[in-house]
């Protein structure tokens, strides 16, 4: 009997076994991995097996890794709602307003994410820096005496150059969601009496949610995780989560901390993941 | 969506204005970049008193770069072919499960994308540290194919879900087998699928750090290289990288508009 059906279902079985076993190979055995090493033990030189909350407890009493969580979730939040606000301005324009222009404007949204993300970064060193392009400007107009250090190695720095990458990772979810709307639902309401703004509130918001939730998140996750924009652009102060786990694998030679710290990050970035799901999932259900 | 007629002039032009405004910030930097890596003078300085192509020729003579153009060129053609290979099967295997496991499967599949790649990267350092494999560019097309895997899966399988079963039953009908019905009947189907994935993973792939940063061994991939000039201080010659590398970027997207447009035609 079972044989028959082992028969029947015999590509269903192999196609069960490919994938499982790619899982478990090529993406369960890394991740766990980082999660084992989370509690193995550092002496001075050496990398022992254990089963030790200490690396855990570490980052959550000393006030040094804490404050450098907060800075990352302070900076990724700013950028995230910056790029949300931006690229949603660029995404309605280029789907309401820009008709002829649309084609072409639409092109130059998605050049800048086939240039080099590291290039990107670093072109702001040389518009905020001492000698940078807005210094000189500003103190040629006679705005400033002498050329403000203000702008770079700083928070400020770090998030323009992030809301710079991103902003096309919002404008172009939202876009497409702005795309499907038919146009006769903008109607329909327009010709139930209501005002525009209460059309866009009630009507068109709502149906572009679920792409801006998914924009921001990944806007968010990838500054959170973020390594290069703040050594390229940031301050001593200003080191990111990414930063201090990257330490850990390099000069301090602590993996199991890093690995724990790792987990930690990973553990925000899945929670996120999932809110933004339910946010999208609430919102297109409340309306459906 | 596009306005009707009812639509009023000053949302139109407030929106327009903010379109140029953000348009300006996404460019107004690249055209800096552009015209610093004409200046002559090492040192930044704005306006700009003499121009040069200094740079470019710095660059015909630097022999590490070149290297490091070359290995980005391989591992990036080598990602290409691994997601490729490995990916469609995914995918076709993906298509057979239905229900939770397929679901759940499906999901897991994504992780890659999802957490952050540096992740990833030292997961496989730990990986490749415990087996004793030492780092070389190998183990750099190792990490970055996995990183970028999802996206073949993800993009055939969404192409398989719109595919006619039935073109399948029929293949099979008329006596071909699974192995021709897959080449002459659902590969032709999937042509834009794996084709724009590929083109994805290869730029993704050649711009590619937070993991080959991990796994790199003594070669260098151009992102290693230009990152470790970054840490030295800012020599023009970055500049003069950089436009090239918007330049072959522009090029790159004309020709993939310029093929699918051609593509559509033939359909």
């Amino acid at each position: 009997m079972w044989q028959a059906k082992l028969q029947r279902h015999r590509i269903e079985i192999v196609c069960a076994i490919a994938a499982i076993g790619y899982l478990v190979v090529f993406i369960g055995l890394p991740y766990a991995n980082v999660f084992a090493f989370s509690f193995w033990e550092k002496d001075l030189y050496t990398l022992r097996p254990a089963l030790s909350p200490e690396n855990y407890a570490r980052a959550f009493t000393n006030d040094l890794y804490r404050q450098v969580i907060l800075n990352s979730a302070e900076v990724a939040t700013i950028v995230t709602l910056v790029s949300s606000v931006l690229g949603y301005l660029l995404a309605y324009y280029l789907a309401v307003y820009a008709e002829r222009w649309r084609n072409l404007l639409f092109f130059l949204l998605i050049v800048p994410l086939w240039t080099s993300f590291l290039l990107r970064a670093y072109i702001w060193k040389i518009i905020l820096g001492r000698n940078g392009i807005l210094n000189s400007a500003l103190t040629q107009a006679g705005v400033l005496d002498q050329p403000a250090s203000f702008l770079l190695y700083n928070k400020f720095s770090i998030s323009i150059a992030l809301i710079y990458i991103f902003l096309p990772f919002v404008a172009l979810p939202v876009y497409a969601a702005l795309e499907k709307i038919p146009r006769g639902y903008v109607e329909a309401s327009a010709d139930l009496g209501s005002p525009p703004w209460a059309t866009f509130w009630h009507v068109v918001f709502p149906l572009t949610v679920p792409g801006l939730a998914a924009g921001a998140m990944v806007v968010f996750c990838l500054s959170f995780g973020d390594f290069i924009t703040p050594s390229l652009l940031g301050g001593t102060g200003d080191i990111m989560i990414a930063n201090v786990i990257i330490a850990q694998f390099g000069a301090a030679y602590d993996w199991p901390f890093g690995s724990a710290l790792a987990i930690l990050v990973l553990l925000i970035v899945m929670l996120l993941v999932g809110l933004s799901v339910w946010i999208g999932r609430t919102v297109s259900r409340g309306r459906a | 969506m596009s306005a009707g007629g009812g639509a009023s002039r000053g949302a139109r032009w407030t929106f327009a204005a903010a379109a140029i405004l953000i348009f300006l910030f996404l460019y107004a930097p690249i055209a800096v970049l552009v015209a610093f890596s004409f200046q002559e003078s090492q040192v930044l300085s704005w306006p700009i008193e003499a121009w040069s192509f200094r740079w470019y020729r710095l660059l015909l003579e630097d022999r590490e770069l070149q290297q490091a153009l070359w290995n980005s060129l391989m591992v990036a053609s080598a990602c290409v072919t691994v997601t490729t290979l490995a990916g469609v099967p995914l995918a076709l295997a993906l298509r057979r499960l239905r229900g939770r496991l397929g679901r759940f499967l499906e999901q897991t599949f994504l992780l890659p994308l999802i957490v952050p790649q540096f992740i990833t990267g030292l997961a496989l350092l730990i990986v490749l540290n415990r087996s004793d494999i030492g780092l070389s560019l190998w183990t750099v097309i190792l990490g970055q194919s996995l990183v970028w895997m999802p996206i073949v899966v993800v993009q055939v399988h969404a192409r398989l879900q719109r595919f006619d079963a039935n073109l399948e039953q029929a293949s099979m009908d008329l006596g071909a087998n699974r192995l021709e019905t897959f080449f002459l009947v659902m590969l032709p189907n999937l042509r834009t699928a794996v084709v724009g994935s590929a083109l994805l993973v290869f730029t993704l792939s050649f711009d590619e750090l937070p993991v080959t940063f991990f796994l790199t061994g003594a070669e260098n991939t151009l992102p290693m290289h230009i990152w470790s000039m970054l840490r030295i201080g800012i020599t023009p010659e970055i500049n003069a990288i950089a436009s090239l590398t918007v330049g072959a970027s522009v090029g790159l997207i004309l020709l993939g508009v310029w093929l699918l447009a051609k593509d559509r035609r033939r359909l």
